[in-house]
């Protein structure tokens, strides 16, 4: 969905910013919304950029940078903790060669660290594009990477 | 059997997506007969019950509800918080996904009881099944005639909008919510004026946790004075637990105050994992105590949690075993705070940095007993000056191992120096 076709779901109203930006970064390949992007929305709702940029800044769901095709999150708060998950991001780590905050060469994996996904009772979980993997072990991981791959290929 | 499923006692039983099912459970028909009823009247079974929030302050539902009620306004809003970002919870999430329509019940019971005309629910970006689940009931409810305009062809009107958060932890302060609704970044207001005179787009606001709105048609069907027999004298009712970490039977399980954390991990729980010994309990969450085996049969109860100087939470319970040592946990815990502190106020900004570098050394075995005293002072002035339940909760796992694991501490330092 193009930007102008969400845009028109709104009313120019400032109180719209976080749902617009929500909503326009889903359709996003690269999970980033574009310097010229902020412009267009901030634009829209008449407001400064800087006020855009600062609503982008400030929660972790959003981002400027572009991200590979699939955001891999993975849980590191105390209850997966204590589950092995450091088993599961040295794994992570290992078969895509890169570590927490970094994408593949190949654009297609990013792998960062989220808070809680409220799958305690399933511990350790972790997240790929919305959709939660739990009960992880380093095998299960390696399973879910390759399926990911072939989907790709 | 110490579980006792009230609140819950649909979940997993029912289709969550069907209204009809919910209605054949006797869903909906307490908000019906509450629409004949006297509003003030309804205020005051909340009052009888002495239903305190869940979402982890335990402030008393009431007096939020009579304070929405006494404000004259045309507009008025009831917000659902179930921006559930406390790690180690997931009772929110669990009522969403297997109950939607009684928080909606609870939310239009709320509603006609303080004469609210429009209400949000605020959930967080990370639980997209949950955002779905209650889109979907929402469209029911709207089918039927339970949401809108003239509901049930009476007077009342009242609509529910869902919002999403963008992973933002400390969104879960109902002023950090209550801005980002408004499409801003999520930082706290300092208060007073309370959100019931002046919350959302400056507008009177009542703003309750997802499991205190599930728990209000409850109440209103068996009425106050028998919810508040269930329970302890000063936390009446029933509390869902989320229970987490190294045991063997992890989940959500509904009890009633009173019950010890003992009886939790070991009944309902079935005990620490692989067999092995339990080294510490964090309860609440991340902005929770940190206590030892010997504290186990202590009550979950709001005014038992007091003397933690902090709350009884939102209720989760996470066991951790014997191969972590405190400090593992305590790094863990300020590294989540320092990144999801808002930057509005120094004390939280500045302080979980610090935390982490003082930490650092007990890890490195450089540390001295300046330093023991600067944690100490540190943990407390960000307690006392913070100004948001952010930065005011989250030195509570380094006050309370200072308290009950002290020996770790001294026996991570270095005696040469001071």
């Amino acid at each position: 969905m193009s930007l102008e076709s969400i845009l028109s779901k709104f009313t120019k109203a400032e109180t719209n910013l976080l749902e617009i930006l929500l909503q326009y970064q889903e359709t996003k390949t690269d999970h980033a919304i574009t310097e010229a992007e902020v412009g267009q929305i901030a634009a829209y709702l008449g407001v400064t950029e800087t006020k855009v940029a600062s609503v982008i800044s400030f929660y972790t769901l959003l981002s400027m940078k572009p991200k590979g095709r699939y955001v891999i999150q993975v849980c590191k708060n105390i209850p997966c903790f204590v589950n092995e998950q450091t088993a599961i991001t040295r794994t992570l780590e290992k078969i895509l060669g890169i570590h927490a905050g970094e994408t593949t060469a190949n654009n297609l994996f990013t792998l960062e660290y989220t808070s809680c996904l409220g799958c305690c009772d399933n511990a350790p979980a972790m997240r790929i594009d919305g959709k939660i993997y739990a009960n992880l072990t380093p095998d299960k991981v390696k399973a879910i990477i390759s399926e990911y791959r072939g989907r790709s290929s | 059997m110490i579980e006792m499923r009230l609140v819950s006692k649909r979940c997993g039983i029912i289709n969550p997506l069907s209204i009809d099912d919910y209605q054949k459970a006797d869903g909906y028909e307490t908000f019906r007969k509450a629409l004949a009823r006297d509003k003030i009247k309804l205020i005051e079974e909340i009052e009888k019950s002495a239903l305190r929030g869940r979402g982890g302050a335990g402030f008393p539902v009431h007096l939020k509800i009579m304070g929405l009620a006494k404000e004259t306004g045309p507009v008025k809003y009831v917000i659902c918080n179930a921006d559930e970002g406390e790690p180690g919870n997931f009772k929110d999430r669990y009522l969403m996904e297997n109950d939607p329509h009684a928080i909606i019940e609870g939310m239009l019971i709320t509603a006609y009881m303080a004469s609210a005309t429009k209400g949000f629910i605020y959930i967080r970006g990370e639980y997209n099944h949950a955002y779905n689940t209650l889109e979907w009931a929402i469209a029911e409810a709207r089918r039927l005639k339970l949401l809108g305009d003239a509901i049930l062809d009476t007077e009342f009107s009242f609509d529910i909008e869902l919002r999403s958060g963008g992973g933002s932890y400390v969104c879960g302060e109902e002023f950090a919510l209550i801005e980002s609704i408004e499409g801003k970044p999520g930082r706290t207001r300092v208060k007073p004026p309370f959100p019931t005179q002046k919350g959302l787009y400056g507008l009177p606001t009542l703003i309750n946790n997802v499991e205190t709105f599930a728990t209000i048609p409850l109440i209103i069907k068996m009425g106050g004075k028998a919810y508040a027999r269930i329970g302890t004298k000063s936390s009446t009712g029933t509390k869902l637990i989320s229970l987490s970490g190294n045991v063997n039977e992890k989940g959500v399980f509904e009890i009633p105050f009173g019950v010890t954390i003992r009886q939790v991990i070991e009944e309902l729980g079935h005990g620490v994992a692989n067999g092995r010994k339990l080294k510490m309990v964090q309860l609440g969450g991340a902005c929770g105590p940190i206590i030892p085996e010997y504290m186990l049969d202590m009550m979950i109860d709001f005014e038992r949690f007091e003397e933690f100087e902090s709350k009884t939470g939102a209720g989760a319970i996470i066991v951790i075993d014997d191969r972590f040592d405190i400090f593992d946990i305590l790094m863990n815990v300020v590294g989540f705070f320092e990144h999801e502190s808002c930057g509005k106020c120094t004390p939280c900004r500045e302080g979980h940095q610090q935390l982490r570098i003082i930490l650092q050394k007990f890890i490195d075995k450089t540390a001295g007993v300046k330093d023991l005293v600067s944690l100490e002072s540190l943990a407390r002035v960000m307690h006392q000056t913070s100004l948001c339940g952010l930065g005011q909760t989250s030195p509570t796992a380094i006050i309370s191992t200072l308290r009950y694991f002290r020996d770790d501490y001294i026996d991570r330092m270095d005696s040469l120096i001071l």
